[in-house]
């Protein structure tokens, strides 16, 4: 069954080789929005479902790319294990196969690492049609480059791909949400001077002069950090709904970025940046290293934010909405653009994968 | 196999590319006489050697620019280099080539304590990092046995591990940014000081090339903050199977131990008359298991712990009651490649990674190879992710010894593969496991392996010759190697 899926893969991708036409992989199409224009023939994933390999032992899931994220999660819960990447759904359809490709990851990235850090193993069908496995199920591996990696948040420009395999973390014993009243430069400034210290912070975000703060960790360590950074205690019931929430941009904060004339900019800054643009709307997250703002779609804005976030030391992409003729990730030096070119044109010659999702040219 | 190895170069090519570099540096930066370049002859792999024509050590970044365009216009293959501690001949040097080693750029150029990052040069040693940080309370997190002496930049070409690396993870999730020379002699930044960047993760395929993508000429590291405490139980086993079993046990019951490493009873006799670690030589196996992190956190975890590893049939279980002791504990653990090296005159030490699950099975494959190969191995395990260190132990001045381990080497990481592992876990291939690699991967991945280099070092002369193996080398390797009676590399044309 699952064969004939690939094989059907297969014809797709040799049939859009040969008449040099688009391909456009979808799953559940729950970021379709994210990214440049969609272009191409859809290639659906979601047939080719399935969980391959789990032994919570191992720490380690294998799984097809169309496989739902929700399946997937629910399967290791069961076994009170989580991707700790805690990487966002926008929508019930969310598919393992669109987490790895977008990139996405959630509020515990800042701690815990992003999705290309807990990437193990990847199963590629390049343009050619042919099968790569790069990487493997086991936790340290040096053998060839580490092309699984460079697949996280690819956005399936280098090709369909089809598996993948992917550290998982046991769940914390204990969490608990604290709340803090703070500005933004006080937040930020605590933030780092907390990082600094050995304490079980798994997640912040600051908006509007409250910071929110999980702890996750030994019942010990929870409870001793607890004493240690007061706060006001969240009902436990509240932070676990406010840290989804804020996961999936269903906070109000995130209400109204979906039009061309308002724009939703995720900048990714060092953590210790000083507070920037603050005429816009602002939440931060990732304790100080992803600063959500809201601003409106005037070129003029799209290219001082990109110069503030590059002078930070950082990038900033047009997440949702505003005008993406200006570009939604951030463009790239010459010398990196040319590796680029030369890696899409290793592994999709005929550019039929994706094309223009990251970058015009790409 | 100790013998000084021959020049494999004319002298004519020799003083063309001095006189160019001449151009270039100082010259006390540039080595060419036999006794000034014998001794980057090899790396921490000493079986595997050649005389370099010509050793340079240039003193910032500029010079490598240089180098690297003189190099290239010359079509002179460079091998990078830091400590050359590598394990796995990774700056073995090349017929013809430059050995480019980064030793001079040895600065720690910016330290952040608030930030939590550290800007050095790629010849600043691991070790120096973590000094320079104490004094925050911080640390860089990946510990390779080597750490006293390895460098950073050669901890990035080989993506370096170390027994914490379970927790606290590889030197790929310790980098937030490399700065390198490519072989056109552009200035690349990979990453930056956020927690990624736009487009592609050029930084994490980077990570781990062994020096075959671009010369590393500035890094940026993450700092993590010190432990308050840490606490090792130290558990016996009479039976390794069982201990296989009380790992995968531990880490069924929610714990990430900071480090969990086993050694077989082979290892404990080798290491226990030179440390005196007090281990129990008696036991099949014994299993170290540390839990770092704040006094109430390590109470938590170790009383954890301990219930399960009784629970698994530990027949003796100690725990650190200070410093001193946890660093007793280590000690044998962290000695056992010199202990081997004082049992044996000679030994060889391979790194495959397995799904731990299937230890047991790989154990028991490496015990009936001792007596197919008649050399006698001993078995460090980082258990927690499933990286085996067996230590073939061997004597290079009898007849043929070498080539047994050799041969016994291979069939472990054949064995490896096998069950679902990997060839290296955290040493490289370099030039010692290149055949292996024609185990691992198909052709069309090694075809797309050496185009992912061509995408960054299209001239092809960045160490050329380690890593990736050429198809041709495959299919030679084939002829030699078949498994299950199919030639994986059947469609080959043969040379």
């Amino acid at each position: 069954m699952m064969e004939q899926v690939l094989q059907h893969f297969k014809q797709q991708v040799h049939s859009a080789a040969a008449g040099k036409t688009a391909l456009r992989i979808h799953g559940g199409g729950t970021k379709d929005w994210y990214g440049q224009a969609l272009a191409g023939v859809p290639l659906d994933t979601r047939a080719y479902s399935g969980i391959i390999a789990y032994d919570p032992t191992e720490l380690v899931i294998t799984a097809r790319c169309g496989t739902p994220l929700a399946e997937i999660e629910a399967v290791l819960a069961a076994q009170n294990q989580m991707l700790a990447f805690e990487p966002p759904y926008f929508g019930a359809g969310a598919t393992i196969g669109g987490v790895f490709a977008s990139g996405l990851s959630g509020p515990r990235r800042a701690t815990a690492g992003a999705v290309r850090d807990f990437a193990l193993g990847a199963v590629l069908l390049d343009g050619r049609g042919e099968v790569l496995r790069f990487g493997g199920q086991v936790m340290k591996n040096v053998a060839g480059y580490d092309v699984s990696r460079l697949l996280a948040g690819s956005m399936g420009t280098l090709g369909l791909i089809l598996q993948v395999s992917l550290k998982v973390l046991p769940k914390a014993f204990a969490e608990t949400t604290l709340r803090f009243a703070l500005d933004q430069a006080q937040a930020i400034a605590q933030l780092n001077s907390w990082a600094g210290q050995p304490l079980p912070i798994s997640a912040s975000a600051w908006h509007d002069g409250t910071l929110i703060l999980r702890l996750s960790g030994a019942q010990a360590a929870v409870s001793a950090a607890q004493i240690k950074l007061g706060g006001e205690q969240v009902p436990d019931q509240d932070g676990g709904r406010f840290w989804t929430a804020l996961r999936e941009h269903g906070d109000a904060f995130f209400d109204d970025t979906d039009s061309e004339q308002s724009a939703l900019w995720r900048l990714s800054v060092p953590s210790v940046t000083a507070p920037l643009l603050d005429d816009y709307a602002q939440l931060i997250e990732w304790g100080g290293a992803q600063r959500w703002l809201k601003t409106d779609s005037s070129a003029n804005t799209v290219a001082t934010v990109r110069a503030i976030a590059a002078k930070a030391g950082g990038h900033a992409t047009l997440f949702r909405g505003g005008d993406k003729a200006a570009g939604v990730f951030q463009p790239l030096a010459p010398a990196i653009d040319r590796i680029h070119r030369n890696l899409k044109n290793t592994f999709d010659p005929d550019a039929i994968f994706n094309p223009g999702r990251m970058f015009g040219h790409l | 196999m100790n013998a000084p190895t021959e020049p494999t170069f004319t002298l004519e090519r020799q003083r063309e590319v001095v006189a160019a570099l001449r151009n270039l540096l100082p010259a006390d930066c540039i080595l060419f006489n036999e006794e000034d370049t014998r001794p980057y002859e090899c790396d921490g792999l000493a079986a595997y050697r050649r005389l370099p024509m010509v050793v340079v050590l240039p003193q910032n970044e500029a010079q490598v620019v240089a180098i690297v365009q003189t190099c290239r216009a010359l079509a002179v293959p460079i091998v990078p280099r830091g400590a050359g501690t590598g394990l796995s001949g990774g700056a073995m040097p090349i017929a013809d080539g430059v050995v480019l080693s980064l030793v001079k750029l040895n600065r720690i150029v910016a330290l952040d304590p608030v930030a939590r990052t550290a800007i050095v040069q790629p010849g600043v040693r691991n070790l120096a990092i973590s000094d320079a940080a104490a004094k925050h309370g911080l640390y860089y997190a990946p510990d390779p046995s080597s750490q006293i002496a390895c460098t950073i930049g050669g901890n990035v070409a080989e993506n370096s591990g170390g027994v914490h690396c379970l927790k606290y993870g590889l030197t790929v999730h310790n980098v937030l940014r490399v700065r390198a020379v490519t072989i056109d002699g552009d200035i690349i930044e990979l990453g930056n000081g956020a927690l990624d960047a736009s487009g592609l993760d050029l930084l994490a395929v980077f990570i781990g090339s062994e020096g075959m993508l671009g010369i590393v000429t500035e890094v940026t590291v993450k700092l993590i903050p010190k432990p308050h405490t840490a606490r090792v139980i130290m558990a016996s086993f009479d039976d390794v199977v069982r201990c296989g079993d009380a790992v995968a046990n531990v880490i069924a019951a929610g714990v990430i131990p900071a480090g969990l490493e086993m050694m077989d009873k082979t290892s404990t006799r080798m290491v226990e008359p030179f440390v005196k670690a007090g281990y129990d030589i008696d036991a099949a196996a014994i299993l170290l298991c540390e839990s770092d992190g704040t006094r109430e956190e390590v109470e938590e975890d170790i009383a954890r712990m301990s219930a399960v590893l009784t629970a698994c049939g530990a027949t003796a279980i100690t725990v650190s009651q200070n410093e001193e002791e946890r660093m007793k504990f280590w000690s044998g653990r962290k000695n056992a490649f010199p202990a081997a090296g004082r049992i044996s005159p000679d030994y060889y030490c391979m790194d495959g990674t397995i799904p731990r699950k299937n230890l047991a099975q790989v154990l028991l494959g490496i015990a009936q190879m001792e007596i197919k190969y008649g050399l006698r191995c001993a078995n460090v395990f980082h258990a927690g992710d499933g990286n085996l260190h067996p230590l073939i132990l061997f004597d290079a001045n009898q007849a043929d010894e070498f080539h047994r381990a050799e041969l016994f080497g291979e069939e472990i990481l054949a064995l490896c593969v096998e069950v679902g592992g990997t060839i290296t876990g955290e040493h490289g291939v370099g030039i010692e496991k290149i055949g292996s690699m024609c185990v691992q991967f198909s052709a069309l991945e090694i075809a797309a392996f050496i185009a992912v280099k061509r995408a960054f070092d299209p001239a092809f002369l960045l160490n050329p010759d380690k890593a990736i193996p050429t198809l041709q080398r495959c299919a030679e390797y084939g002829k030699m190697r078949v498994s299950g009676g199919q030639m994986k590399f059947a469609d080959l044309p043969r040379f």
